[in-house]
């Protein structure tokens, strides 16, 4: 027993010298970084989930948007009003219906010091045609003609109105650093979801700061690129690591171990707002958030009165108030404000006498009894949304039995249509009304691919035409009719429930003094210009 | 003694190859890893393409035995998040759980042996009674509430100590990203140590309260005293040595339950170990990494009771008879 004491104490004895001796090493080592750092602005940022690759055409999600925007930089970029201002491309003008002609910077350097030219605009838009996720928004684009090394051409297929819309998503990378074979042989340029590649763990972009530590799904460390061509903010550094659990992100920045959270769950505005150390910025949002009907489940669902029924017996001012605390816009449409689509009058329509007369019209004033299916952690209190709209079906006599699952097993349900009523949360990639209806209302069609997310099976061929046509017409005034004429039609049709545009919410330090000014309803805050004191 | 480890061994494997089988079976369940891995655009003809591609199609028999082939080579496949083997990405992430379960045992240890024998010495005294009431409300307060509210109190409102993540490593022997060695990582360490041990620490305080209680009043106790020997050689050597045995056992067997605590804790603290990682995978889907981690951790764990019963029957002739039947 004596013996084993010794061994095991000269054991403990042993691991204490070892591990001090590292200690030491490492507080050595912090000496001679600490005066640097201590200069330097850090903006220390926590969101849900960090990017899943370093490759921007991995993935089209809002966090590579995010990431996008921090190492890249697009041609054009969307202001916090909905214009559209030159980063890349100085100037542009459209040469002919089919084309529009992109005059670049001049004297910008990738982070690897390979000079931008047109040619890596070129190249980027090629690689963009074949990413999987990217490849249906470029479908109707022609490869880029390269005319002189600062001046491309973007052409389509068709006279296409969404041609600059597009051209925020191309984030000209450095098509001489992904050339050639990697160490495995694979192209440098592959795109790959599944496996290592090189374009997954190694960068070259034009933008603000450079990649220079990543742990995935644990840190993010990046610096400020110093050949950047333009105006900028004060960052040196941003230490960018992921905190999932709600409550944990919001502590965090409350205790000051973080300067800048997204989002921020509505159950923390009001204490976020009191907080002294803490600013608390909401825009509205364009995520519409809407339910589906389904009229091949539900035979009553084909009924147009019935359709009107369920939405003007949905509460939807109601929902906002109570359950989002008032931080988000009630919908009567899909397209938020600022739009093309939006038509003013299409407002929220609640009226529960209304609706039970429409149901009595219908022939089912005794009611009937539906399912439905929602996520409970995909959209903001998702769940408690589809609760409180089952009790509001209730009152008109309509029974749902709601069934709600995260979101990982909800997709592959809503596809298999498994219930009468479905939720479904859109933001359009266009940032274009079109693109709902594309989606969400036009007849499903697997050859298109039009009506993908369309559970409802509402199909109506005028609305289908307005939308083909929409999407070839570039005078803005005689597209916006057609945009607004859609959401009519909709609306009177009841298509499909609106329930509410998304707020966006972030949380900044108040040592982030242009926290406002870097945000936008996209939700990429372009954290290269941000000020930090 | 030989054909007690061969039969052992052999109902290892056997458990090993069911752990196998349902880590399969339930798969499918978490949802579709594809849908994890693209936008909502995409259309199903891609998505289908990319499933073929990885071999998700295949009948489930078919990835079955390709899994276990490849098992046997010490490959588990390869995560879909993290494009990595996925032994590789537990192996990163088993150190920083392994430290905060010993951490918390340390304070389990360290508060529950002086706080159950007071308590079984003075069971009538007010701190007694104060342990005991305190200790009801440690068992019944889920583990995310007091972490919680553990961040509330001492990062929110006092600022003393930080409210997530590991803080400062130090890689140790190359692959043991340690944060028991910097003072960023120590501080790191408390809360999320304290919380975990909130669930264990009621239940060895009463544990020992209630052993010792029974050992004090045993005969050899009140011969020791009527010997003469010192009160504290009496409590410490004949009463306290003695109430080990079963503390002991249950302790090895809460070490397992903890480690499953440490879910909840580490996905409060965004603390980076195998329980933030678990069921950071269940909420994308990744299927091959959580099938992995089923069986690494069915392995640890039957490696570990097989080791244990050898041991016993080694120790206890009793266990050997019984197991050669």
């Amino acid at each position: 027993m004596k013996r084993f004491s010794l061994v095991a104490l000269m054991l403990v004895a042993a691991l204490l010298v070892f591990g001090c001796g590292q200690d030491e090493k490492k507080e050595e080592a912090k000496k001679e970084v600490a005066p640097v750092v201590a200069a330097q602005k850090v903006l220390r940022l926590a969101m849900d989930a960090d990017p899943v690759s370093l490759d921007p055409h991995v993935q089209l999600s809002g966090g590579m948007l995010q990431y996008s925007h921090m190492v890249f930089d697009p041609l054009v970029r969307w202001t916090q009003d909905m214009q559209f201002e030159g980063r890349l491309a100085e100037k542009w003008e459209r040469t002919d219906p089919f084309t529009v002609r992109f005059y670049l910077r001049k004297g910008v350097k990738f982070h690897s010091g390979n000079d931008f030219t047109a040619k890596d605009v070129a190249w980027t838009l090629d690689r963009l045609k074949i990413s999987p996720d990217f490849k249906g928004l470029f479908e109707v684009f022609e490869p880029a003609v390269v005319v002189d090394d600062y001046t491309v051409d973007l052409k389509t297929k068709v006279a296409y109105p969404l041609l600059m819309n597009m051209a925020t998503y191309i984030f000209p990378m450095d098509s001489k650093f992904y050339a050639g074979k990697d160490a495995a042989g694979q192209d440098k340029g592959a795109i790959v979801k599944s496996g290592p590649s090189f374009a997954n763990d190694n960068e070259s972009g034009t933008g603000p700061f450079v990649v220079t530590e990543r742990e995935q799904g644990v840190r993010l460390l990046l610096t400020k690129f110093d050949g950047y061509w333009g105006p900028r903010g004060n960052l040196d550094v941003i230490d960018f690591k992921p905190i999932a659990n709600e409550a944990t992100r919001v502590s965090s920045i409350l205790s000051g171990d973080v300067d800048w959270i997204q989002p921020v769950p509505p159950q923390n505005y009001d204490g976020l707002d009191a907080a002294e150390n803490v600013n608390l910025i909401t825009l509205s949002g364009t995520r519409i958030i809407t339910l589906q009907l389904n009229q091949k489940r539900v035979p009553a669902f084909a009924d147009k009165r019935v359709r009107q029924a369920v939405v003007y017996a949905t509460n939807n001012v109601g929902i906002v108030e109570k359950i989002l605390k008032g931080r988000s816009t009630p919908a009567g449409q899909q397209s938020p404000k600022g739009y093309l689509g939006y038509v003013a009058d299409l407002t929220p329509r609640f009226d529960v006498e209304k609706a039970k007369q429409l149901m009595k019209e219908a022939g089912f004033e005794n009611g009937f009894e539906v399912t439905m299916i929602a996520p409970n952690n995909r959209y903001v209190k998702d769940e408690a949304i589809a609760q409180a709209f089952v009790s509001m079906m209730d009152k008109i006599g309509i029974k749902v039995n709601l069934k709600t699952m995260p979101k990982a097993q909800y997709w592959d349900e809503f596809d298999a249509q498994v219930a009468d009523i479905q939720m479904i949360g859109w933001h359009s990639d266009t940032e274009d009304s079109a693109n709902f209806t594309e989606y969400l209302l036009m007849c499903p069609n697997k050859e298109t691919g039009m009506g993908q997310y369309n559970s409802g099976n509402y199909c109506n061929p005028e609305v289908d035409k307005l939308i083909a046509d929409s999407n070839a017409e570039t005078d803005v005034a005689k597209r916006s009719a057609m945009l607004q004429q859609v959401e009519k039609i909709l609306y009177e049709d009841a298509a499909f429930v609106p329930l509410h545009w998304q707020d966006l919410s972030w949380a900044a330090s108040k040592h982030a003094k242009n926290a406002q000014a870097i945000v936008n309803g996209m939700d990429f805050p372009y954290f290269g210009d941000l000020v930090m004191e | 003694m030989f054909a007690f480890i061969i039969r052992r061994v052999a109902q290892a494997l056997l458990v090993m190859f069911v752990i196998s089988i349902i880590g399969f079976g339930i798969k499918y369940s978490f949802g579709d890893p594809v849908r994890e891995m693209v936008g909502m655009s995409v259309s199903a003809a891609d998505r289908e393409a990319l499933r073929d591609q990885l071999g998700l199609n295949d009948p489930i028999v078919v990835q079955w035995t390709r899994f276990v082939d490849k098992a046997l080579h010490g490959d588990l496949g390869r995560s879909f998040f993290y494009r990595k083997p996925a032994t590789e990405v537990i192996m990163k992430k088993a150190p920083a759980t392994l430290e905060l379960v010993f951490c918390s045992a340390l304070i389990i240890l360290l508060v529950s042996i002086p706080a159950g024998i007071y308590a079984a010495v003075h069971p009538k005294s007010f701190l007694s009674r104060c342990l005991m009431g305190i200790s009801i409300i440690g068992v019944s307060v889920p583990v995310f509430l007091t972490a919680i509210l553990l961040i509330y109190i001492f990062a929110v409102e006092l600022h003393w100590l930080p409210s997530y993540g590991r803080g400062e490593t130090v890689q140790l022997w190359g692959f043991w990203d340690s944060g028991l060695v910097t003072l960023d990582g120590l501080k790191h360490l408390i809360l999320p140590s304290i919380a975990l041990s909130s669930i264990m620490l009621p239940l060895f305080i009463r544990l020992i309260r209630a052993e010792m209680k029974e050992v004090l009043q045993t005969e050899y106790v009140k011969f020791a005293r009527a010997k003469g020997l010192t009160p504290w050689r009496v409590l410490m050597v004949h009463g306290f040595k003695n109430t080990l045995l079963p503390v002991i056992t249950v302790g090895g067997v809460q070490i397992g339950i903890m480690i499953a605590y440490t879910i909840l804790t580490e996905t409060v603290f965004q603390w980076q170990g195998m329980g933030f990682m678990f069921i950071e995978a269940v909420e994308r889907s990744d299927t091959s990494l959580l099938v992995a981690y089923l069986i690494f951790v069915g392995a640890l764990f039957v490696t570990v009771n097989t080791v244990v019963d050898i041991i016993y029957g080694l120790v206890n002739p009793m266990v050997r008879v019984s197991g050669r039947k």
